[in-house]
């Protein structure tokens, strides 16, 4: 017994200090940071932008199975699906690209259409990459507890070639408008940090607050080199971000936004989530909150300064910026990073950086922003507004519309976007349609001006794979090139809407079809923050360097479409084969009706001569039947015959019955 | 139907034929200037998805953009005709409604087939009064009703009201018509290329014609349409008994010998033998124009499996679509198997009873066709109401006359008043609209039933007559 206890303990001793010799190599293989962006928006809103990154390096000297701080789910999804890249995002609530900014890396990043979003990049042959996504998708939804197993069916998903990302054919794409994003999707995603939402910025998390928000989207974005051998730093990387938009005092929510008197709502922290941050997450290598100032605000912030006291400097990097005569901040930033520009003209956004570490160890960080007076100011604008409508009226048909309207601020961009003197906006367009709207690709039109345009005047490259039937969408990818100085464009297809087998619609039909986002995408627009120093400790502002084009997701389409009479499949059937019964029935009856007559002239012949077995028959039909033999003399040779038909065929039967049962005994 | 009415016009002024023929005419090319504002080409009664312009256009279109035509479950039609209208679709004349020089196509098409039916109406009657000589029935020709029904059948087929909605509807459903005709047509005017080309064609474009084919051996076998067989037996018999007594009537007994149809096979091998000339010069086109997009096997998936599976449940003036919504998927099969099978099952038993009359026959067979094919529209009502006028004699007791017109009528008026209420205001139902469906497939029910028995009883009429012919005849030379 206490060989065997001692043994044991020498087992466990060794394996401690196994355990502590490799932590040291993980800590340098695993990586963690959380970080916090929060932004005021122009229209009296808060965005808060929370980032996690977990980092593995897969050595060989661990075996890339073992892991301290990276989920090991998803390290086994990307290894057994192959995953090169991978983006699942749910959302709930439209992105406001007029007043949240449609121009900015975080725009760019972070709005997501309505629902589910998943897209993935396989490092597979292009045969196996159908069979994988399948499986991925119901792992996903098993991971996530969310119907993403929809995305298995072939018409739900699609493989865009170049109009949604520049990529190989191993690329999948699926949405689900419908998807309802809660707090059960929210909580597996929190799983998946170190610290859940019990320690570090996650502890924000309110599930009431973050819920009531105006929009919110939760992503999940994966990046592997594990198969790619070129790289050396083969690794896997997660990023989850959560973007919310919050009302700050929502107590005012019905005040009208326009009225310029009043000032934006003050928030702080703990009146946004209903939490305060008490501390770091321990096991993230950096901890911070970021507050940034977009471009219009401290452009507009300076010209405030100018008017109130000329005598101060307009530099924003000046440390008396944060007791200023506008905005005042609860606590004193860290660090004050500054956004490079290109250009003179331009302004540069600013971002304060609150250290948590430093800032939350004697009381809880709650930062603050009190407004002292009204500012207005707007976001960064994308050069085209994107719009979709539904035309048209009824059930039958309809027409989808994309229509494309330039900011007010384009000439600006074009300026810096192209320097050619023949001035060309370029727009990438894609759309996935529903096999149930059937579209009519030839009727595709296109307005410039309201002038409608030869397309191919206007449509540079284009591909379609038209929908088929139960089987797959259809996708129209379209890189459309529009003169500078339009005013407006639009697209217009027409489509059919289909007719569903009952057990094809929801269980809502009444309600409607949903068509997907399109995803429009400027690829000459790449908006990026430079800031003055090197932030690569950062993996959040390494994000917003990325230079990647500006994109906009349309509205998610309603599409009502005819239903049938859920009710009564049965009553159709019935009704519709006594019509088939009747046409049989009835020509039939037409077509034999001379023989019937023929066999009626041979019985009247034969009545003549009744033989003495027929004249028998004939007796005990009448007595079966109980009436006198006298008073059924003319018609009785027709019943005789009857009767010796009808016992004819019992026999028949009787005979074929048993001959059936012989047979099979 | 609709003949009932024209009967009156045309028995008044029987030359008048051309004037109509032209009016009908100028009326349609009439309609087609204001074609956008009847919207003929949407409404589910004249475009089904086999037959629908706007689909062509979009088949012609992806083929265009060298995609398979039938990518996308869009364009289920033939190639070839992909190949003749699609590049008509893709002009269009700046100011005109769009499918001008379509809808100029549709009405010639019509026009010919009308060219054609009154043709055959011609020969018909000619070859009827011709056996009713030789069975000395000349009093039932002589009747002051008897009407000239290759006229009578071309004007109902040029002023039906189904067959102008679906001229301007602009649906490939004229063409279809135009091949059914030329093949009957061919058949009756015993020209075999012909004959063989239409049925081909038809076959091709739309499936169903393809029943057709026995009513076309019939006729070339047989000869058109005259009465039974039996009676010329009978008269033979008749004949013989009145050449023992009588020396003179030799002569009428012989050309009655000459007159006696029998089946010669001679044609029909010839027709065997063009059909599948015929039908290879097709499918080598076919292969050709759908090489690159998979092939015949594709197109044969994407046609004929189109057609046969029911595949599109969008509604339309047939019962299939609401039953293949709504029956339970398990039996799908089952249920497509019995609904094409009715057609089959039924061919028989009527080509034995009527195969005296090919002609009849081949009417027969569309009504039964276009009452049970899975994407049915007013065309194929129209062809057979235009192919009906040509028996407007025969049928002139026809039970139920009246209440069949006002039937069609009703229910033609009836159908889109329920599919706008339940597809364009969401007040009606699905089973409102699925109702008048079910009427007019009843109403078509008894046309077909009321017709074949009329046919029959005229028969038998004929019979009774030359019976009774004959016995006086016997009377008088036992008299002699």
């Amino acid at each position: 017994m206490g060989f065997r206890r001692s043994i044991l303990n020498l087992l466990l001793l060794c394996y401690f200090v196994y355990a502590a010799a490799t932590v040291a190599v993980e800590e340098e293989a695993e990586e963690f940071h959380e970080e916090l962006l929060l932004k005021p928006l122009p229209d009296r809103k808060v965005l808060a932008h929370f980032h996690f990154e977990s980092k593995a390096n897969l050595s060989p000297s661990n075996g890339g199975r073992h892991f301290r701080l990276f989920p090991k789910s998803i390290y086994q999804l990307v290894h057994k699906f192959h995953i090169r890249e991978m983006e699942l995002s749910f959302t709930q609530g439209r992105w406001n690209y007029e007043y949240w900014g449609g121009f900015d890396p975080i725009s760019r990043n972070n709005a997501r259409p309505p629902g589910v979003e998943l897209w993935a990049i396989f490092d597979v042959p292009p045969s196996q990459v159908d069979a994988l996504w399948k499986n991925l998708t119901h792992t996903l939804s098993g991971l996530f507890c969310a119907s993403i197993n929809f995305l298995e069916s072939s018409t739900s998903y699609s493989a865009p070639e170049w109009g949604f990302r520049r990529s190989s054919d191993s690329l999948r794409y699926g949405t689900l408008p419908r998807e309802a994003v809660c707090t059960e999707n929210l909580t597996p995603w929190l799983k998946l940090l170190p610290c859940r939402d019990k320690a570090g910025l996650s502890e924000l998390m309110d599930r009431p607050s973050i819920y009531r928000g105006f929009y919110h989207s939760q992503r999940l974005h994966l990046r592997s080199s594990e198969f790619s051998p070129m790289d050396l730093d083969s690794g896997i990387r997660l990023e989850q971000t959560l973007t919310i938009v919050l009302q700050p005092g929502s107590q005012r929510v019905g005040m009208s936004y326009n009225d310029e008197a009043i000032t934006q709502p003050s928030w702080s922290m703990s009146s946004l989530f209903g939490r305060k941050v008490n501390g770091r997450c321990v096991l993230a290598k950096s901890s911070n909150v970021y507050l940034q100032l977009e471009r219009g605000l401290v452009s507009e912030l300076k010209n405030l300064w100018k008017e109130n006291d000329g005598s101060r400097s307009d530099d924003v990097t000046n440390e008396n910026f944060l007791t200023n005569s506008v905005f005042e901040l609860s606590v004193s930033s860290d660090r004050l990073i500054r956004e490079v520009v290109s250009l003179d003209n331009e302004e540069s956004s600013v971002l304060y950086l609150f250290w948590i570490e430093k800032n939350a160890d004697a009381k809880p960080f709650d930062l603050a922003l009190i407004w002292k007076r009204p500012v207005i100011w707007s976001s960064s604008q994308a050069p085209l507004h994107a719009n979709r409508f539904l035309m048209g009226s009824g059930n039958e048909r309809g027409s989808i519309a994309v229509s494309l309207k330039p900011a007010e601020h384009v000439e600006s961009y074009l300026a810096t976007g192209l320097s050619d003197n023949e001035c060309k906006l370029r727009v990438d367009v894609f759309q996935v349609v529903p096999w149930y709207v059937k579209v009519y690709y030839h009727t595709l039109q296109i307005f410039v001006d309201g002038q409608i345009q030869p397309i191919y005047n206007v449509i540079e490259k284009m591909r379609v794979s038209p929908s088929e039937d139960k089987v797959s969408p259809g996708v129209l990818e379209l890189v459309l090139k529009f003169p500078c100085d339009m005013k407006s464009a639009a697209l217009t297809l027409e489509f059919d809407k289909g007719f569903l087998h009952i057990s094809e619609y929801p269980p809502d039909a009444n309600q409607g079809f949903d068509i997907p986002s399109a995803v429009i995408t400027f690829p000459d627009f790449q908006p990026n923050f430079h800031f003055d120093e090197d932030s690569n400790q950062s993996p959040m502002l390494s994000r917003l360097k990325e230079i990647s084009p500006a994109l906009a997701y349309t509205e998610v389409l309603l599409v009502p479409l005819t239903t049938p009479d859920f009710s009564m499949p049965y009553n159709v059937i019935t009704i519709t084969c006594t019509v088939f019964a009747l046409y049989f029935g009835s020509l039939l009856n037409v077509l034999r009706r001379r023989i019937g007559e023929e066999e009626r002239l041979l019985e009247d012949r034969a009545a003549k001569k009744v033989g003495p077995l027929r004249l028998l028959f004939l007796k005990l039909s009448t007595k079966l039947r109980g009436r006198p033999l006298e008073r059924v003399h003319s018609p009785p040779s027709s019943s005789s015959s009857a009767a010796t038909k009808l016992v004819f065929k019992v026999v028949l039967v009787a005979a074929i019955a048993s001959a059936w049962q012989y047979y099979y005994k | 139907m609709e003949d009932d009415d024209r009967k009156s016009s045309t028995k008044n002024k029987p030359q008048k034929f051309w004037e109509w023929a032209i009016a009908s005419m100028i009326l349609r090319l009439i309609l087609i200037y204001f074609s956008k504002n009847l919207n003929f080409s949407s409404r589910p009664e004249v475009s089904t998805p086999l037959t629908s312009l706007r689909r062509l256009a979009e088949g012609y279109w992806l083929k265009q953009s060298s995609l398979s035509p039938y990518a996308g479950s869009m364009y289920h039609g033939s190639p070839l005709l992909l190949a003749v209208i699609g590049p008509l679709t893709a002009i269009r004349i700046s100011g005109q409604p769009s499918h001008l020089l379509c809808s100029f196509l549709f009405v010639i098409a019509d026009f010919i087939t009308a060219m054609l039916i009154r043709a055959m109406g011609q020969k018909l009657q000619s070859a009827y009064s011709q056996h009713l000589k030789s069975l000395g029935l000349d009093k039932v020709l002589k009747a002051p009703e008897m009407l000239s029904s290759g006229d009578v059948a071309a004007l109902v087929y040029l002023w039906n009201p189904l067959t102008i909605v679906t001229c301007m509807g602009s649906s490939t459903s004229p063409i279809e018509n135009f091949f059914v005709t030329l093949s009957l047509y061919g058949a009756c005017a015993r020209l075999v290329p012909l004959a063989s080309f239409g049925l081909v064609m038809a076959t091709h474009l739309s499936l169903y014609p393809a029943i057709l084919f026995i009513p076309v051996i019939l006729l070339l076998g047989y000869g058109i349409d005259t009465p039974p067989r039996k009676l010329f037996l009978q008269k033979d018999s008749g004949n013989e008994m009145k050449l023992s007594s009588d020396i003179s009537s030799q002569h009428i007994g012989m050309t009655n010998h000459l007159a006696l149809p029998s089946f010669s096979w001679r044609l029909p091998m010839y027709f065997l033998l063009w059909a599948s000339i015929w039908s290879c010069y097709i499918l080598a086109l076919c292969a050709v124009s759908v090489y690159k997009n998979g092939g015949l096997k594709e197109m044969f998936k994407r046609t004929y499996g189109f057609i046969l599976t029911v595949e599109d449940l969008s509604p339309n003036i047939g019962v299939l679509w609401y039953f293949f919504a709504e029956v339970f998927d398990f039996f799908r099969d089952f249920f497509l198997i019995v609904f094409h099978m009715n057609i089959l099952f039924m061919i028989l038993p009527l080509a034995i009873r009527l195969k005296h009359r090919p002609c009849f026959l081949a009417f027969v067979y569309t009504a039964i066709s276009s009452l049970l094919k899975s994407y049915p529209s007013v065309a194929d009502s129209a062809l057979y109401l235009g192919l009906l006028g040509l028996f407007a004699n025969e049928l002139s007791d026809m039970h139920l006359s009246f209440f069949l017109f006002c039937g069609y009528v009703g229910v033609n008026l009836l159908s889109p008043i329920m599919h706008n209420l339940w597809i364009w205001r969401g007040t009606g139902n699905a089973n409102f609209y699925y109702a008048t469906a079910m009427a007019y497939a009843c109403f078509q029910i008894i046309l077909v039933v009321e017709s074949v028995s009329a046919m029959l009883k005229n028969d038998r009429m004929l019979r009774r007559l030359s019976t009774i012919k004959d016995s006086c005849i016997e009377k008088t030379t036992k008299i002699s």
